[in-house]
Order: structure tokens, then C-alpha cells, then sequence
């Protein structure tokens, strides 16, 4: 039995087409300077509500005990792990195809952010597998696939950093990424494909999650405050970027004018 | 309170796992306001100044 098509994906690129909607960089950074208070409240709200249900409401599991309130940090850091990548894809592609101006910018503002949340998901995964599995580390097809994603991230933000040339080095970049994304589904499928010891998806699965409410409810809304605080981040990374290109354009200007 | 810090003997390993989460997320957001507010600082400077002013 194989999972539906996972909707984290689909979201990203309805986002993402949203976001593109505001394709010139002026009109974009109004828009986001106005949403950026909102959703950093919302976010802030959701992670306090996340974080106290999780610690100090949601019940032992009877049989992992209280280890399974890691699971409240890894699954949403796991998730944003692969949505981060879906939004980085899918700008590269933007980027590279149709040559959009905020394109670039918005694949190189998400790499940190995926790369951040890549090692949060291994590092509370080896947490939780120390306990359960009795081991920290397994090279098995779930864990090597996500450790892969976490050095395309790294080799994707040094790629950057190495090419002076910034359209030159968000053409690089971006074949790497969209060359990367052939782990996405290989991470998402692993459980399913392959003998691991990583247990298959309970949420995203057919047939609906098969976890207890006391449990998806924490984990829901952690999932969503962790959603909501990429997207901030995004958005205030892209506006950085933007903000970045504009001071190298002045300051080559100046330098022809000198 | 103390059975709460244990975790039911797994505290070793939930306390880590919150802390890091906490300190990461705390981190890559401190990171990215301070490198909005020196592109921001950067913008306004060079706009500031005259092209044929810079020495």
C-alpha cells in the first residue's frame, strides 16, 4: 500500500505561484512587509501553544512512555526538512525556465532554512532512536536519505558562496537543487520501499492518521507554528536578499562612475 | 516536579531534544533579523551618498 501524494508538495507550489503572482520585487516587498507582523504573531502563538501542550498536557505513549514527546520536535522539523526543499526546487526551476526576477532569491533565502531544519530532524531523530531503537545511528534507507538532503543543502549553499557572479552562481545552484530533488520522493517513500527501521508515515497515510487525538493535536499545531515560522523567515530572507542585490547594483554604479 | 524533569527515565533524551530544537529555530531567526537589519543599513547608506562621493 502506497501513500497518497503527499500534499506538503502541492502546498508548496500553491504557495509558491502565489508568491510569483507578485513578480516585480517592488510590488513583493510591500505585500510582504505588510503580512510579516501577522504571520510572525501567529507563529509565535502557535509554537507557545505547541510547545506547552506538547511538554506539559499530551500523555505518555503506553508503550514508547514519555520518549514520545520527541516526536512533537522531529516529525515538523522532518516535514519542513522536505517542504523547504519542495519551495527551493520549485523556485530553481522558476528561476531557470523562466528566468523570474525574484526567483533566485527565493531558492537561495530557503537553503538555511532547509538545512536547519534537516539537522534538527536527524539530530531529535538520533534522540528518539537511542531509546527505542537502541541505537543513535542506522545506515538505513529513511536516515541516509535525509542525511544526503542535509549535505545537498550544504553543498547547494557552497556552491553559492563560491561563484562570484550572481547570476552565474543561481544557475549553478539552481541544476543542483532541481538534480537533488530526485531524494525527495526516495525520503518520502524509503518506509515503504525499503525494510527500515524507521516506522512508515501514521499522518500522512490513506486511510487517515492512525495516532490518538491527544497526540495529533500538539503535533498539528507544532507542525503548523513550524510552518508558519518558515514562511516568515522566508519571507523576510527573500526581502534580505532583494535588499542585497540592490546594494551590489549601487555599488557597481559607483564603481563605473569613479 | 522532579518526575516531570525525569520524563519516566527518558528525560536524557526529550530535555536535549526540546532544548536543541528551541535553540536552532532561536538561532537561524536571530540570524536572519541581524542580516536584514545590516542589508537594510547597507541600502540606505548607499542611497545616502552621492555616486561621485565615495573616496
Amino acid at each position: 500500500m502506497s501513500a497518497p501524494p503527499p500534499c506538503a508538495y502541492i502546498t508548496a507550489m500553491a504557495v509558491f505561484s502565489t508568491l510569483t503572482a507578485y513578480a516585480n520585487p517592488k510590488r513583493f516587498l510591500d505585500l510582504s512587509r505588510r503580512i510579516q507582523p501577522w504571520l510572525g504573531g501567529a507563529t509565535a502563538l502557535l509554537l507557545a501553544v505547541g510547545f506547552y501542550w506538547s511538554l506539559f498536557i499530551s500523555p505518555a505513549d503506553y508503550q514508547q512512555g514519555q520518549s514520545v514527546k520527541i516526536m512533537f520536535v522531529h516529525v515538523p522539523a522532518a516535514w519542513l526538512s522536505m517542504f523547504a526543499y519542495a519551495c527551493l526546487a520549485g523556485a530553481s526551476i522558476t528561476g531557470l525556465v523562466w528566468k523570474h526576477p525574484l526567483a533566485d532569491q527565493a531558492a537561495k533565502a530557503a537553503a538555511p532554512l532547509g538545512a536547519a531544519f534537516t539537522f534538527l530532524a536527524l539530530l531529535t531523530g538520533s534522540l528518539w532512536g537511542k531509546p527505542m531503537w537502541g541505537t543513535y545511528w542506522e545506515w538505513d534507507a529513511r536516515l541516509t536519505s535525509e542525511l544526503i538532503m542535509l549535505f545537498v543543502y550544504l553543498g547547494y549553499i557552497a556552491l553559492w558562496d563560491a561563484i562570484e557572479d550572481p547570476n552565474r552562481a543561481a544557475r549553478a545552484a539552481a541544476v543542483l537543487a532541481i538534480v537533488g530533488a530526485v531524494n525527495l520522493p526516495i525520503i518520502h517513500f524509503s518506509v515503504d520501499w525499503w525494510n527500515t527501521l524507521h516506522q512508515p508515515s501514521s499522518i500522512l497515510r490513506s486511510g487517515g492518521p492512525s495516532i490518538d487525538s491527544s497526540f495529533l493535536w500538539p503535533l498539528a499545531i507544532m507542525a503548523l507554528g513550524y510552518q508558519l515560522l518558515f514562511f516568515w523567515l522566508w519571507l523576510l530572507r527573500i526581502r534580505t536578499e532583494i535588499l542585497k542585490r540592490r546594494a551590489r547594483t549601487l555599488m557597481l554604479m559607483r564603481g563605473a562612475q569613479l | 516536579m522532579s518526575a516531570f524533569f525525569a520524563m519516566g527515565g527518558y528525560g536524557a533524551y526529550v530535555w536535549p531534544s526540546y532544548a536543541i530544537s528551541v535553540a536552532v529555530l532561536a538561532a537561524i531567526v536571530a540570524v536572519s533579523v541581524r542580516q536584514h537589519a545590516r542589508a537594510t543599513a547597507l541600502v540606505r547608506r548607499l542611497e545616502r551618498e552621492e555616486p561621485g562621493d565615495a573616496s
